[in-house]
C-alpha cells in the first residue's frame, strides 16, 4: 500500500512534469501557449494586454459578454452631476488591435483539471493558464429585502451603468429639504473609500442645489479608509448636512423595505426620499462556479503570480482577489493585472516567476476641487500581500487647500492615464 | 550536491539579469497607473519612458528622505530600495 502510494504520486509528479516540459516545449517551438482571461475591466483588460506585451507569441483570449466597459472609478462624480456617463465608459478596439482575440459572452463552466473553459454558446476553450477578472457580485439574501427588484427603487449604483444614473435621476427629482440615506457595508467590499467619497459628492450636490436637504450614512463599521480626512473636511464643507452613524451608533443596516425606500436598523427606522444601499459583495459568479473561492466569498491567491490557491493553473486577479493589505481598487487591479502577466508569461514557457512589488495610490473626492488619497506599496511576505514597512499612508491632515486642489487635478490625471493605458 | 545546487543558482540569477533588460524590474510596471506610458495623455505627472536614469534615481532618493515633497511619491518611494530603485531607474531609461 504503502509503495503503492509513492509509486502513484511518482507517477503524478512525472505526468506533472512531463505535461509541464511539453507546454514549455509547446512554446519554444512556436506554437503559441494559449491564455483565457475572464472579464475585460481594469484587471482582466490590463492583463490581457501587458501578456501580449510580455511575449507577443502568446495567443489571448479575453471573455467579456459587453461591448462598452463602464468604469466605476469618478462614477460617484455622474451621480452628483459633476460628470457625464459617457466620460465613463470604453470599448475594446484597442484591445483587439494588439492581437487580444474577444469574445463576447460569458464563461459558465471551468474544467481547472481539463484546463477548459465553457462558454454560453457550449463552446470550449482550452487554456495553459487561465485567468479569472471577474470583479464583484452582490450577495443576493445578505440583507433582508434587498433583492433584485430593489434595486429598481434603492439602486446600489455599486458596478457602474444604468445604476449610476437611476440614482442621479433620484437625486435630481427629489424635492429640496428632502432625506438622503446611504448605508456601507461591513469589510471587504469593493473601492473601501467609495461610500464615503459617494456621501462627499451628494453632500455637495445638495449643499449647492438642494440646501435644506439632509444626507445620513448608516455604516455597518466603526473605521473606514481615509476616515480622518473625510470627516475632517466633512465639518468644514457640509456642517449639518451630512451625518455618519457607525455601527456602534447603530449604523448597522438589518433589513430594508423598497416599496417605502426604508432602512431598518437596531435602533429605528429610516425612511428615504432617495436610498442608496451598497450591499454586501462576493467575487463575480464565474469565481464560484470555478472553485477558486473559499467560505468568504473571495479568492485566496499566492501573493507572487496569483494562482488561486484552491485551482492549480487558474489565476484571480482584481476586487474578487483576497490580496491581503491591498485594496479593492482599480490602480491594484491594475497593478496585480501586470504581475500576474508577468509570472503566466515565465510559467507558460516553463519559466520561474520573479519575486514582484506592487503599488496602489487611490484618489477620493470630497468636492469638485478638493481630493484626499491613499498610496501603498505591497510585496509577498508569509503568504500574503503585505505593506512595506514604513511606505504608503494617506494625504497630511494638516494640508493646505492648495494641496486638495492639486490632488484633485491628479485624480483625474489618473483615470486619464490608467483608462488610456487600458483601453486606448 | 551543494556545488551543483550553487552553480544552478548561479545560472538562474545569470538567467534573471538576461531577462530583466527586457522585462521590467520588480515595481515598474505599476508606475505605469500615474506615469503615463503614452504621449498622447495630457498630465501634471511626468512620463518615465526615455528619461535618465540618474535623474530618477535622485527624485526617487529626495521624495525617499524627504528633500523633496510630493503628493503621493513621497509615501511610494519609502517602499523602494536602492537597488529597486536603481534596477527601474535603469529600464525606464531603456523605455520609448
Amino acid at each position: 500500500m504503502k509503495s503503492g502510494r509513492r509509486e502513484f504520486l511518482k507517477l503524478g509528479v512525472a505526468a506533472t512534469a512531463a505535461v509541464a516540459l511539453s507546454r514549455a516545449r509547446a512554446s519554444a517551438q512556436g506554437t503559441a501557449a494559449r491564455v483565457v482571461i475572464v472579464g475585460g475591466g481594469f484587471a482582466g483588460a490590463s492583463c490581457a494586454r501587458a501578456l501580449r506585451q510580455a511575449d507577443s507569441r502568446i495567443a489571448v483570449t479575453l471573455v467579456e459578454p459587453s461591448p462598452t466597459f463602464t468604469a466605476c472609478p469618478f462614477s460617484n462624480a455622474v451621480i452628483a452631476g459633476l460628470r457625464e456617463l459617457r466620460a465613463q465608459q470604453f470599448t475594446y478596439e484597442r484591445v483587439a488591435a494588439d492581437g487580444i482575440v474577444i469574445a463576447r459572452t460569458t464563461a459558465t463552466a471551468v474544467d481547472a483539471q481539463a484546463r477548459s473553459v465553457t462558454l454560453a454558446d457550449g463552446t470550449r476553450l482550452s487554456y495553459d493558464r487561465l485567468v479569472l477578472a471577474p470583479g464583484i457580485e452582490i450577495r443576493w439574501g445578505a440583507l433582508p429585502g434587498y433583492d433584485q427588484a430593489a434595486t429598481a427603487q434603492m439602486p446600489h449604483a455599486w458596478q457602474a451603468g444604468e445604476q449610476t444614473l437611476l440614482l442621479r435621476r433620484q437625486l435630481e427629482a427629489m424635492d429640496d429639504g428632502g432625506l438622503v440615506v446611504i448605508s456601507a457595508p461591513a469589510n471587504p467590499f469593493r473601492c473601501p473609500p467609495g461610500p464615503y467619497e459617494r456621501a462627499s459628492l451628494i453632500a455637495h450636490y445638495l449643499k449647492t442645489k438642494k440646501p435644506k436637504s439632509k444626507l445620513i450614512v448608516l455604516d455597518a463599521k466603526d473605521a473606514f479608509s481615509k476616515q480622518r480626512l473625510f470627516q475632517q473636511a466633512w465639518s468644514e464643507l457640509y456642517p449639518g448636512l451630512l451625518e455618519w452613524v457607525p455601527l456602534s451608533k447603530g449604523g448597522s443596516v438589518t433589513s430594508v423595505d423598497a416599496a417605502t425606500r426604508t432602512l431598518v436598523t437596531d435602533f429605528g427606522r429610516h425612511q428615504a426620499k432617495v436610498a442608496n444601499v451598497i450591499p454586501p459583495q462576493k467575487a463575480g459568479r464565474i469565481a464560484d462556479v470555478a472553485g477558486v473561492t473559499d467560505r468568504s466569498g473571495w479568492c485566496p491567491i499566492d501573493p507572487a503570480t496569483f494562482e488561486s490557491k484552491l485551482q492549480p493553473g487558474v489565476h484571480v486577479i482584481g476586487d474578487a482577489a483576497i490580496a491581503g493589505a491591498m485594496p479593492k481598487s482599480a490602480f491594484a487591479a491594475n497593478s496585480q493585472a501586470k504581475t500576474c502577466a508577468a509570472a503566466v508569461a515565465r510559467l507558460v514557457t516553463g519559466g520561474a516567476p520573479s519575486a514582484p512589488k506592487l503599488i496602489n495610490t487611490c484618489y477620493s473626492l470630497v468636492a469638485p476641487d478638493y481630493g484626499i488619497s491613499v498610496a501603498g506599496v505591497y510585496q509577498p511576505s508569509g503568504g500574503q500581500l503585505a505593506e512595506v514597512p514604513g511606505s504608503g499612508g494617506v494625504s497630511p491632515a494638516d494640508a493646505p487647500r492648495a494641496t486638495r486642489a492639486a490632488e484633485a487635478v491628479l485624480a483625474e490625471a489618473w483615470f486619464r492615464t490608467i483608462t488610456d493605458e487600458i483601453f486606448g | 550536491m551543494v556545488r551543483f545546487v550553487a552553480a544552478a543558482i548561479g545560472f538562474v540569477s545569470i538567467a534573471a539579469a538576461v531577462v530583466a533588460s527586457a522585462e521590467p524590474p520588480a515595481g515598474a510596471a505599476a508606475c505605469s497607473g500615474c506615469h503615463p506610458a503614452s504621449a498622447r495623455v495630457t498630465s501634471p505627472v511626468p512620463r518615465l519612458a526615455g528619461r535618465d536614469a540618474a535623474a530618477i534615481v535622485k527624485a526617487m532618493q529626495d521624495f525617499r528622505s524627504g528633500t523633496r515633497t510630493g503628493t503621493v511619491m513621497d509615501r511610494i518611494a519609502k517602499g523602494f530600495t536602492d537597488e529597486e530603485i536603481q534596477a527601474i531607474a535603469a529600464w525606464y531609461a531603456t523605455q520609448k
